[in-house]
């Protein structure tokens, strides 16, 4: 049982003055404080929160109109900007760096009377897959605490398992909220390419990265979405929304045709997760829901394809940390090109830099052609498999992760063995289709997560489908 | 493909602007190796006919209109910078 009610239900009590925006902040904050033990927060928004939720209170109490998610607390992923408190993206080199504007997302979602509490943890700069290679801490998993949340969103995925809010934003370039999710039993919700504004995000690779909700469940996945998505001027890449993703129709499972993908239940996937997954889909096929096996033989390339193009497209964005105009600037230099190494080598943890020095070779002149236009060649093939497939069947399906929740410091020696981990949420980034993790029960009392992806665009019927799903298998 | 050196490295660090000791040199070359190694599974794949994919929603040329528009004071951006003078940034000498 949730300590929150579904977060719709939060906001019409706020607005009937049943309840008050500032006893849920204080409630947040409270719940907060007391699981500190998990590190998923990096920083809490007190004051802030505390003054936006009177503000809210005050409007209410003069009738004036407050939104959807009226007093309704959150909590960021912090390579969001956000007033308030410092936004470090986990890094070192962004210590002290105070947003001199906020986020589009956390913009809109404060336009609909949600308050922001505190910041969540992650992987540095997003790269990771455990929150081990976060430069301040590990977050635990709520489950084990000798075992990783998951990542980069390990922080926002901890936090809402916790219950600290109702919901927390995260960010997916190759799995990020997804995976979290799947290792902290709670949904995670990776939209369409384009389709929420990255104004304001620490970027990392500009091509696949995404913002998506972490909630309890479908519903209040999709009542966010809702506040979030859509056309921003301020980022070239967002598509037209849907109307509303909010208002779910019930999915009649005889009309549906769901795709298993044969690939992710061949080698490297454990046992457990298997039964757990091969289970669920069973409940699936005696809830009516039409079921067939298919192929897309190149979504084993997907992991490499994106071992190369996100590393190169970090390395173009990290370039921005230089030490001179914000963040942290090594004061020893005595020249600028001193001044920029001394910045990014104190600034910056052993994973970005491994990333940056990937990135670099495979757009080096003598290198491009082999790696980082074979890999968009590649991707071009994998696009054209999933055309293909959905032409048989309206979803896929298939687990979140390869392995449970794993235990701090069995993979974090071995960058390959951490970047394998993002095996199966990859190729939705590749190809820009939405997906969705929920929560598949649990094997050896870890969470075991159950990932299904639509076609671009068809972000509502997803929503649809996978809270039919949810409810067949509760 | 060819093996990753420690020279390469070594250059690869100068090129984005990091300094590394010794022993990250040594570590650095041997996972870069290793994911190296990994994604050269690529190299096999037939691609004959395709187009690499910058895009994946098919949007092409994104303007706006070219007009003023007020957003960020420039003193709030400068409030993050380490070292400001008359307004701007200043940084270490470019020509010794």
């Amino acid at each position: 049982m949730s300590v929150w009610e579904p977060i719709s239900a939060i906001a019409e009590s706020v607005k009937s003055g049943e309840v008050t925006a500032r006893s849920l902040v204080e409630k947040s904050l409270q719940l907060i404080e007391q699981h500190k033990e998990f590190n998923a927060i990096i920083a809490v928004i007190k004051d802030n929160s505390l003054k936006r939720a009177d503000e809210i209170d005050k409007k209410i109490a003069s009738g004036e109109l407050v939104g959807k998610l009226a007093g309704v607390p959150f909590i960021a992923k912090d390579n969001f900007l956000v007033f308030g408190a410092e936004t470090t993206a986990a890094s070192n080199i962004l210590k002290g760096f105070n947003a001199p504007y906020q986020s589009t997302a956390i913009n809109k979602l404060e336009e609909q009377g949600a308050i922001c509490v505190a910041k969540a943890n992650l992987d540095a700069f997003a790269h990771g897959s455990s929150t081990e290679n976060s430069d301040f801490f590990t977050t635990l998993n709520p489950f084990d605490k000798l075992r990783v949340p998951g990542g980069s969103s390990g922080g926002s995925s901890a936090a809402v398992a916790l219950d600290l809010t109702p919901f927390a934003l995260g960010t997916d370039t190759g799995g990020s909220v997804r995976l979290p999710a799947s290792f902290c039993g709670v949904v995670g919700y990776k939209p369409t390419y384009g389709l929420v504004s990255r104004s304001g995000v620490v970027a990392m690779g500009s091509s696949l990265d995404v913002i998506g909700p972490i909630t309890k469940s479908v519903a209040d996945a999709a009542y966010v979405l809702d506040c979030i998505a859509g056309v921003d001027k301020l980022d070239g890449t967002t598509i037209k929304r849907q109307e509303n993703y909010s208002d779910l129709s019930s999915v009649e499972p005889k009309k549906i045709k769901v795709g298993i993908v044969k690939e992710y239940f061949e080698d490297g996937l454990d046992l457990g997760v298997k039964e757990s997954i091969e289970d669920s889909i069973k409940k699936l096929k005696n809830a009516g829901v039409g079921l067939i096996e298919v192929s897309i033989p190149s979504i084993k390339l997907a992991l490499p394809v994106y071992y190369v193009l996100c590393p190169a497209e970090v390395s173009s964005n990290l370039s921005r940390y230089d030490g001179q105009r914000y963040g942290f600037s090594d004061e020893s230099a005595k020249s600028l090109d001193e001044s920029y190494k001394g910045s990014r080598s104190i600034g910056f943890g052993d994973e970005a830099k491994r990333r940056i020095m990937l990135g670099t070779y495979v757009l080096s002149s003598g290198y491009y052609d082999a790696y980082y236009q074979k890999a968009q060649l590649v991707r071009t093939k994998l696009i054209n498999e999933f055309d293909e497939v959905f032409k048989k069947c309206d979803f896929l399906i298939g687990p979140t992760a390869p392995v449970t929740a794993f235990k701090i410091g069995e993979v974090s020696a071995d960058p390959l063995q951490m970047y394998l981990m993002d095996v199966m949420t990859v190729a939705a980034n590749l190809v820009g289709l939405p997906a969705i993790s929920i929560p598949a029960g649990l094997n050896d009392n870890l969470p075991v997560g159950l990932q299904l992806m639509a076609p671009q665009r068809q972000d509502k019927s997803l929503l649809e489908i996978a809270k039919f799903v949810e409810e067949a298998l509760n | 493909m060819g093996k990753i050196t420690e020279e390469d490295v070594i250059k690869l660090a100068n090129l984005s602007k990091i300094s590394l000791s010794n022993d990250q040199v040594k570590k650095f070359t041997i996972e870069l190796e290793s994911l190296l190694e990994y994604v050269d599974q690529l190299q096999a794949v037939d691609t004959e006919g395709l187009q690499p994919t910058n895009q994946v929603t098919g949007l092409v040329n994104v303007m706006r209109e070219d007009i003023e528009v007020e957003n960020i004071s420039p003193s709030e951006l400068l409030k993050n910078a380490p070292d400001v003078s008359e307004n701007q940034i200043r940084v270490r000498r470019v020509i010794e």
